[in-house]
């Protein structure tokens, strides 16, 4: 007799820690074959209230590490990802109904994608800033910072990838996350929770949701702590509303073309640039 | 004993041929507004009307961008980059040879005085123009992938506290990425405009790629809600942008936004004092404080703020008011009317919030819009005075005690727009740099502009840059981003 | 009393002078620049520069009879024009002092002082001995005010003490017979730092004028120096009540540079600088610009070299 199956249950991930949601809910998750997979917490306005604080307490010690500390911290996740492959395997064949092969695929890409991204976090300012020629006696430069928080609404399939693909560049530009998992295919998302969570990550950087895009877009659009949103997992129709509400405080909303690219990194930094004289 | 009082050494006004009447520039030509509307615009330091101009609307607008989309699918699209290039440097060098006039025509209408419009405004707008033609064969190396392309039709809409240099904000850097533009030049400040129209005409500049519609507001909104532009690029205050932003959210459009600014001036107390005081004075009283990054917060060490605030008082004692076409005069007109309520308003709740205001003794011309250069001291993070932009001559000044509070005052605002820091210290300028939360920052100086610096704000004081490398990014299609 | 007169203490008051901006030093002076004098403020301006001027010739080759042409016209600038006013002193080297003070006695300049150059100018390199007697020959001689350079080496190499005393020993043998200029040779201390710890350190040590160059070195007089100096004066007044002169000297050649100097005092140190009392301006060929000015003023056209006295 083989003994009984022990479920995990997929919690949020908040502040470092895996809290269910304030409002108790949860909602069912059923595999591409139709079976129960999951019963997700289905995160509330207060729980992104709560993912909002922990984002920007721990925001600028993230920022203000060096880069080449958040490169290696970036590279851990991929290494502890990579331990854990077999799981992430099976939970996305569960769950999008696709081969192993190309589960193991979308697993790779995904660990790759991290690696890429670790190498940018010590490049981007020499990639991205200058030093301007001003006609006058000043040394003038211009260098790429850390937006803030920022919420990710990631892509349904893809889905490991596509909440990796979101995620990786915020973080490798010294912003802290929110993560709102696909509503539909959320699990490997949670699971990344917890590989972010042994990997050095500080608390608070990274923060997941589960739930509802619909029901968190209007609050997610109206959080005057949150700057920047990327909007891969929304239709046109809710990218519209929250661009609408985002203009309360003047979000910076963007939709990238698939492909990892340094610009998914550089549309949540700010560029300053700082004048000083040059004399004795 | 002495008495050296500067004579009156006021700029001729001979140079300026106002015409009584403008049109608009539309496809190259002036044209009459189609309903045939036009409104004054005025001198501010004296309120005599200097001309005419037309008031742009809905169908105007429309017209407007026809004429820049024909131009750009027909001319400006297929033109060799660096045949563009050399129209910008054309632009350049007859604004260069038309310097004084413009300087002239930009004083009577804005009211800023002729030094700064003649050392400042105008030079710089011609840079603009001459940085950005360098550009124009060179986007391949900008770092924005190996074939950038332009974005089609931007409409572009200008504030009038520096008319003509905004103007080459946004179109010298727009034209150099091969877009056509519509401009709205403001409502109190269109003359420059409609000059740089004829020097559109002198560089042989094809029709239709420059189209300046004067108007106001709605004239502004008609062009926002255009359907076939394709970028919006603005400067103005937050609630304007946010308005903006707004209007867009549904379409494919993109945006720039330069907006307000509640600027931090930190003055620590190894600063070179002199000199800081002469940043505080340019960083506030330059061109009447109608600065979005102007230094409208002092926030200085308490232990040297009694010897800042004496010799700053003192050389606000010599700041010249009056005349804005006198060589000699520092400080100049308050743009309207409307504007001069507005700076009265806020500064009225500095009173009743319990501030101290101070303003030298300085007689002010009776005719016109004027303001004196005023401080309060005694201010707290919870004064209106020290929230909201004022922008007129207007410093609110605070104090710290540890650097760690100096940027916490500094950094509690909507806006990040610049920020400036007076320290000998180099470590320590570096350091406040970085935790500023601002797009620009001057440490040891104040104000200064160059085409080749970036310019553009953090938080609420909008989206992008201008100026430099970045600024290009706002008139080139992204590869990598998804405009619906 | 701001020092106690120890070594210590000078120490610590110009370690707390705070610094200068080069570049916003500089900005500064550059707007000022471009302050536009016209009409009635030039004709103005163009008499108190005349009345400021220290006409000066500190050559080898002076002679008693160049001295004395040099005096003439010091009293009368101009011989064709009586309502000009005579210069604020002139300067000569120590042996010609006497034949300047007789010389001006007997032409009616009387009131007009006799500014040497003592303590081994140009370049201050004797012996504190050599220096005193140098002065004392100068005082005896009835040289109103005493035009001391300091011993930059010793500045530079940070025995500013030694600097402080020298001034000092000078300055009680000036007594109460001559004022005391303070030559800080501000070409040769390079940064505006040291200009102003060079101003204090003079002005601390008793210096009546403080004064920015022997005219031997380049650069000297220039804007951003005077600057600092009238700010160090305007701040020194703020702390002890006391009002110290300023003399640019030295490539101030043209109408144009003196009353660029004059708008700096007046928008620096101060309206209540504008006399001869507490600005001086050390030049020999300005003068003449300046009457050449003055007629141009007065008569509406250019005028011509040949209407004032080569010497």
């Amino acid at each position: 007799m083989s003994s009984l199956d022990v479920n995990k249950t997929y919690k949020l991930f908040i502040g470092g820690a895996f809290p269910r949601s304030e409002s108790g809910r949860v909602y069912e998750i059923k595999g591409a074959n139709k079976k129960f997979l999951a019963n997700p917490a289905l995160a509330s306005r207060k729980d992104l209230r709560d993912a909002v604080v922990a984002a920007k307490s721990a925001q600028s010690g993230w920022a203000n590490a060096t880069a080449f500390n958040r490169g290696q911290i970036l590279y851990r996740i991929a290494e502890i990802m990579q331990g854990r492959s077999e799981q992430f395997v099976e939970e996305i064949c569960a769950l999008e109904g696709i081969t192993t092969k190309a589960a193991k695929l979308q697993v790779a890409e995904a660990i790759d994608t991290w690696v890429w991204y670790s190498g940018w976090c010590d490049k981007l300012s020499s990639v991205s800033g200058s030093q301007n020629q001003v006609s006058g006696p000043f040394y003038n430069f211009t260098t790429p910072e850390a937006l803030g928080v920022i919420a990710l609404f990631a892509e349904g399939k893809p889905s490991l990838l596509g909440a990796v693909r979101t995620l990786a560049p915020v973080l490798a530009g010294g912003n802290s996350a929110i993560l709102i998992a696909s509503e539909s295919y959320p699990l490997p998302a949670i699971t990344l929770g917890e590989v972010i969570a042994t990997s050095d990550v500080p608390g608070g950087v990274v923060n997941i949701l589960t739930g509802k895009a619909s029901e968190l877009l209007p609050w997610v659009g109206s959080h005057m702590e949150i700057d920047g949103v990327d909007v891969a997992g929304l239709n046109k129709k809710q990218e519209d509303e929250i661009k609408l509400v985002g203009a309360d405080n003047l979000k910076r909303i963007s939709r990238f073309a698939p492909g990892n690219h340094p610009e998914r990194i550089l549309s949540f930094m700010e560029h300053k640039t700082i004048w000083h004289p040059i004399g004795i | 004993m002495s008495d050296f009082e500067y004579a009156n050494a006021p700029e001729s006004k001979a140079i300026a041929n106002i015409s009584p009447n403008y049109g608009l520039f539309i496809g190259g030509k002036f044209v009459d507004p189609k309903k045939g509307k036009s409104f004054s615009t005025i001198n501010p330091a004296t309120e005599e009307l200097l001309s005419k101009v037309g008031y742009g609307d809905k169908s105007d607008i429309d017209a407007a961008v026809r004429s820049a989309r024909a131009a750009y699918t027909k001319i400006w699209s297929k033109m060799p980059a660096k045949e563009r290039g050399k129209y910008l440097y054309r632009i350049a060098r007859i604004m260069q040879e038309r310097a004084r006039e413009f300087a002239v025509v930009e004083t009577l209408d804005n009211g800023k005085p002729i030094r700064e419009s003649r050392d400042t405004d105008i030079p710089l707008a011609a840079a603009h123009f001459f940085y950005h033609a360098g550009w124009a064969d060179k986007l391949e190396y900008a770092g924005f992938g190996s074939k950038p392309k332009p974005l089609g039709v931007v409409g572009q809409i200008i504030p009038w506290n520096f008319p003509l240099l905004m103007l080459a904000w946004k179109i010298a850097p727009a034209l150099a990425a091969g877009n056509t533009v519509v401009l709205k030049p403001a409502e109190t400040t269109p003359l420059t405009a409609l000059l740089f129209a004829e020097v559109c005409q002198q560089a042989g500049l094809p029709d239709g790629v420059v189209n300046i519609v004067t108007g106001d507001g709605i004239t502004g909104a008609a062009l926002v809600n255009h359907p076939d532009i394709n970028k919006v690029a603005f400067t103005g205050s937050t609630e304007v942008g946010k308005a903006i932003a707004r209007s867009i959210s549904a379409t494919k459009k993109t945006a720039t936004l330069e907006l307000g600014g509640k600027a931090a001036n930190l003055v620590f107390e190894d600063a070179a004092v002199d000199e800081a005081v002469e940043g505080i004075i340019n960083g506030i009283f330059f061109n009447q404080g109608h600065v979005c990054c102007a230094g409208s917060r002092l926030i200085i060490q308490e232990n040297v703020a009694d010897e800042v605030l004496e010799k700053l008082k003192k050389r606000m004692s010599l700041i010249r008011v009056g005349d804005p076409m006198d060589k000699n005069t520092d400080l100049g007109a308050i743009n309207s009317k409307e504007q001069l309520n507005k700076i009265e308003e806020i500064s009225k709740t500095g009173d009743a919030e319990g501030a101290n205001r101070w303003s030298p003794d300085i007689k002010l011309p009776t005719k016109g819009f004027w303001y004196p250069p005023t401080i309060f001291t005694g201010v707290t993070q919870s004064h209106r005075i020290a929230r909201e932009e004022i922008f007129g001559p207007v410093l609110s000044v605070l104090t710290f005690r540890t650097p760690a509070e100096a940027i916490e005052k500094a950094n509690n605002t909507m806006y990040g727009l610049s920020a400036g820091i007076w320290s000998d210290k180099g470590a320590k300028v570096l350091w406040a740099a970085k935790q500023l939360k601002a797009g620009v920052i001057w440490s040891n100086t104040f104000n200064k502009f160059d085409p080749a610096s970036p310019f553009g704000g953090y938080k609420e004081s909008g989206w992008g840059r201008e100026g430099g490398r970045h600024g290009l990014a706002g008139y080139l299609i992204s590869d990598s981003k998804v405009n619906k | 009393m701001i020092i106690d007169g120890s070594e210590k203490s000078l120490r610590k008051f110009l370690s707390d002078l705070p610094p200068v901006d080069q570049v916003g030093a500089e900005a500064r002076a550059a707007m000022l620049a471009t302050r536009s004098i016209k009409t009635s403020s030039k004709a103005w301006a163009i008499d108190m520069a005349i009345s400021m001027v220290d006409l000066t010739t500190l050559e080898g080759a002076d002679t008693p009879g160049k001295v004395k042409s040099l005096c003439a016209k010091a009293v009368r600038p101009d011989q064709s024009d009586l309502t000009v006013p005579s210069v604020g002193a002139i300067c000569v080297y120590n042996d010609m002092v006497k034949i300047a003070r007789t010389e001006l006695d007997r032409i009616g300049g009387k009131s007009l002082p006799v500014a040497a150059v003592a303590t081994a100018f140009p370049s201050g390199r004797a012996s504190l001995a050599v220096k005193k007697i140098d002065t004392q020959d100068a005082v005896d001689a009835g040289a109103n005010e005493i035009d001391m350079v300091i011993d930059r080496g010793a500045f530079l190499s940070g025995r500013i003490y030694d600097v402080f005393e020298e001034i000092r020993v000078i300055k009680e043998i000036c007594g109460k017979k001559a004022h005391l200029k303070v030559i800080l040779e501000t070409g040769e201390l390079v940064t505006y730092d040291n200009v102003r710890k060079a101003s204090y350190l003079a002005m601390l040590a008793g210096a009546d004028f403080i004064k920015t160059s022997t005219g031997k070195v380049a650069p000297a007089a220039t804007a951003p120096v005077v600057l600092v100096m009238l700010e160090a004066v305007r701040d020194y007044f703020t702390l002890t009540g006391e009002k110290i002169g300023v003399k640019p000297a030295g490539g101030i050649r043209t109408t144009k540079d003196a009353i660029k100097q004059l708008v700096l005092v007046k928008e620096t140190a101060g309206e209540q600088w504008l006399t001869p009392d507490l600005f001086r301006i050390g030049a020999s060929a300005l003068l003449n610009d300046l009457l050449m000015q003055r007629m141009k003023l007065r008569t509406g056209h250019y005028a011509s070299a040949n209407y004032v006295t080569v010497d």
